[in-house]
């Protein structure tokens, strides 16, 4: 079927001003093979279902939005309380100066570019694949430009524990940058990797991570998307794990007038566990979007959604999240919660929770609410001497806990929680 | 210590007069307790004043030690030590006990302009309090008053109005749903807290709490009028005899 001509002209309009990477070996394939999928299906655009609740325009749009630049200082300081190696990219772009020495023990680091020379990699097999297993049942076409046209991104190849934590941090130095990233990560059979990601990264971000996950490997992944509000960004992270395996990731949003971060997971092994996490407030012109899609394909496998969101002075939240349980996935346990704390009457929170399963002996629960902040409770504080801001903010924290309590390692959670304070006392000026 | 002059107040959404000219002296040093028949407005006037929204005060004065009460906002009444020991203390899911006690005592000595307490010197004050009133270290940890029983909770309040030393308390029907082992735990909490400075209001609907907290003064209370005041024996003969025949001599 062809395309609505208005859906090719805006897809067709954003290739025209970008390049595939040249000589890049075997990926050349990999990235015609996307390109020709991405025509097929189209960039998407407010008519489709998907896109219901979040406008594509300026993550679609030929060129993308100016983005004023805020204090990146920040960004570095953040994890700074764990051993972490620090890879740095300045809008888009590796900048190996500013990156740590990429070596460490059981893991192997490499750029994009690099192994694409060579004939013989892991990186090979992966680059695309899950992003194309992902495409159904919806169709996730800005992943699919990112596989045509990334410029950059780390192939991160664990093989057993890896003691230090992975800093990816992007800076965003131009107002008009327009990056894609595309990171291939690996976790062979008992590995154990923590990727730690932070910064605005440029005016406009469209990132993609595959992740594949060996039978009793332990992934984990905390986030923290920069605060330059008027930066737009599309991240995907597509999973795929095998037996007995971990993936845990939570991710932390302030601010941003644009984020689409979509999640995408297949428990193919049995006895797999799947958390995905995340905190987002904003206020005014901040629109957040989480959209996950968890399909359990194997027996015993467990899957936790939890997605808190703290909306102020008109802003927008959205979720939608999904739970596929397949025939055959017996003894699945399925778990999600999304939930809004409306600030004011302007903001408003649009969910789209949904359960589809095959198997018969399942548990599975969903709960979406919104809300205000619990006025009783912010009395008796009052009562109690606390003036009402610090109420408001301790209230809205415990709002947040359960999201953050997603993460595991404490130092990470306390440096969530401080950003989180600091975020609410700066809205109070 | 406390003073109300001829208080009225009326519920904000409804149109329904609650307090009808209330007058009441609590001075320092003193235990005064309230009772009535429900719907006599005992649990209003804790509200109004403490502060909590959906109140109006159409006529007369609350002051304590001469400032004016209902010119403030609740946190700013608490400073000045107004406590109010709730009758549902309010589950507070996700905030740890410990730091809202905590940060409730540092708000308060910031707004009256004294050191904020050391986590160390918290720490040794709330465990002895705690001790005294048999609340344990697990109960501290927990959020505030979530999945706490009916005693615990009353226990819970008792500890906070001991760590916050205030200068005038407000117990509102802290004997409801307590049995008769949780209340006597309770009013030995609020009996080590009496002296010379402290001025007490008791809202009860039962004598029995009274057996335990010896008041000085029992008002009763109908119809949002204080329509009778005396002594202990006051009490006693509600107790014995209802509110009928009270409420029929005054009528």
């Amino acid at each position: 079927m062809a395309l609505p001509q208005t859906k090719e002209d805006v897809t067709e309009a954003r290739l025209s001003t970008m390049q595939m990477p040249q000589g890049a070996g075997w990926a050349n394939a990999l990235r015609e093979n996307a390109l020709s999928r991405l025509r097929a299906v189209g960039l998407p655009d407010r008519r489709d279902e998907y896109w219901k609740y979040t406008r594509p325009d300026t993550l679609v749009q030929a060129q993308g939005p100016q983005a004023a630049l805020f204090a990146t200082q920040e960004e570095d300081e953040l994890f700074g309380g764990v051993e972490r190696l620090q890879i740095v990219f300045v809008d888009g772009v590796f900048d190996a100066e500013a990156s740590d020495d990429l070596s460490g023990e059981n893991v192997k680091i490499e750029r994009l570019a690099e192994v694409c020379e060579t004939d013989i990699h892991w990186a090979k097999d992966l680059y695309g694949v899950l992003e194309t297993n992902g495409q159904t049942p919806v169709a996730r076409p800005l992943a699919t430009l990112n596989t045509a046209m990334a410029t950059d991104g780390v192939m991160i190849h664990a093989t057993g524990k890896v003691s230090k934590a992975i800093h990816l941090v992007y800076h965003h130095k131009s107002t008009s940058s327009d990056a894609i990233l595309h990171h291939l990560i690996k976790l062979e059979e008992g590995a154990d990797l923590t990727i730690l990601e932070s910064g605005p990264a440029a005016a406009r971000f469209n990132k993609v991570m595959e992740v594949e996950i060996a039978d009793n490997a332990r992934f984990h992944h905390v986030r923290k998307q920069g605060r330059d509000h008027e930066r737009v960004a599309v991240t995907h992270i597509f999973a795929r794990l095998g037996r007995e395996s971990a993936f845990k990731s939570f991710t932390l949003t302030a601010n941003g007038v644009m984020t689409r971060n979509e999640c995408v997971i297949e428990l193919t092994g049995d006895d797999a566990v799947a958390h995905v996490a995340g905190a987002a407030v904003g206020d005014g012109d901040f629109h957040h979007d989480d959209t996950v899609f968890i399909t359990h394909d194997a027996e015993r496998c467990e899957s936790r959604q939890v997605f808190k969101k703290v909306l102020r002075n008109g802003a927008t939240g959205v979720f939608q999240g999904k739970i596929l349980v397949k025939a055959g996935a017996q003894k699945t346990d399925g778990y999600q919660i999304s939930q809004s704390l409306l600030l004011d009457g302007d903001s408003q929170f649009l969910a789209k929770p949904e359960l589809e399963i095959y198997a018969d002996d399942v548990i599975c629960s969903h709960g979406s609410t919104s809300g205000a902040i619990d006025e009783e409770g912010l009395f008796y504080m009052r009562a109690r001497g606390i003036p009402e801001s610090t109420a408001t903010d301790l209230l809205t924290l415990a709002f947040l806990a359960e999201a953050v309590q997603e993460v595991e390692d404490e130092g990470l959670r306390e440096d969530i929680n401080s950003r989180l304070s600091g975020w609410l006392e700066r809205r109070r000026g | 210590m406390l003073e109300i002059k001829n208080l009225h107040v009326d519920l904000e959404e409804e149109d329904k007069t609650i307090l009808k000219g209330v007058n009441l002296t609590v001075e320092a040093g003193k235990v005064h307790a309230i009772m009535g028949p429900n719907g006599s407005g005992k649990s209003t006037l804790s509200y109004v004043l403490s502060g909590k929204d959906g109140y109006e005060v159409t006529g007369g004065s609350a002051t304590l030690n001469g400032e004016d009460l209902l010119d403030m906002e609740p946190e700013e009444r608490a400073a000045a030590g107004l406590f109010l020991a709730f009758q549902y203390p309010v589950e507070i899911p996700g905030v740890g006990n410990m730091t809202f006690l905590r940060t409730a005592m540092n708000a308060q000595r910031k707004a009256r302009g004294e050191d904020e307490l050391s986590a160390a010197e918290f720490l040794k004050l709330v465990r002895e309090k705690a001790k005294t009133l048999k609340i344990d270290a697990e109960m501290l940890k927990r959020p505030v008053n979530v999945g706490f029983s009916g005693g615990e909770k009353k226990r819970n309040e008792i500890l906070q109005m001991a760590m916050l030393e205030p200068k005038m308390c407000i117990l509102d029907e802290t004997d409801s749903g307590l049995d008769v082992d949780a209340m006597k735990l309770v009013a030995e909490g609020v009996n080590a807290l009496r002296d010379a400075g402290r001025g007490f209001l008791v809202i009860t609907h039962y004598q029995r709490l009274l057996d335990h907290i010896k008041p000085d003064v029992v008002h009763i209370m109908a119809d949002g009028r204080i329509i009778k005041s005396g002594g202990p024996e006051l009490a006693v003969e509600v107790e014995n005899n209802g509110y009928a025949d009270i409420l029929a001599e005054v009528a």
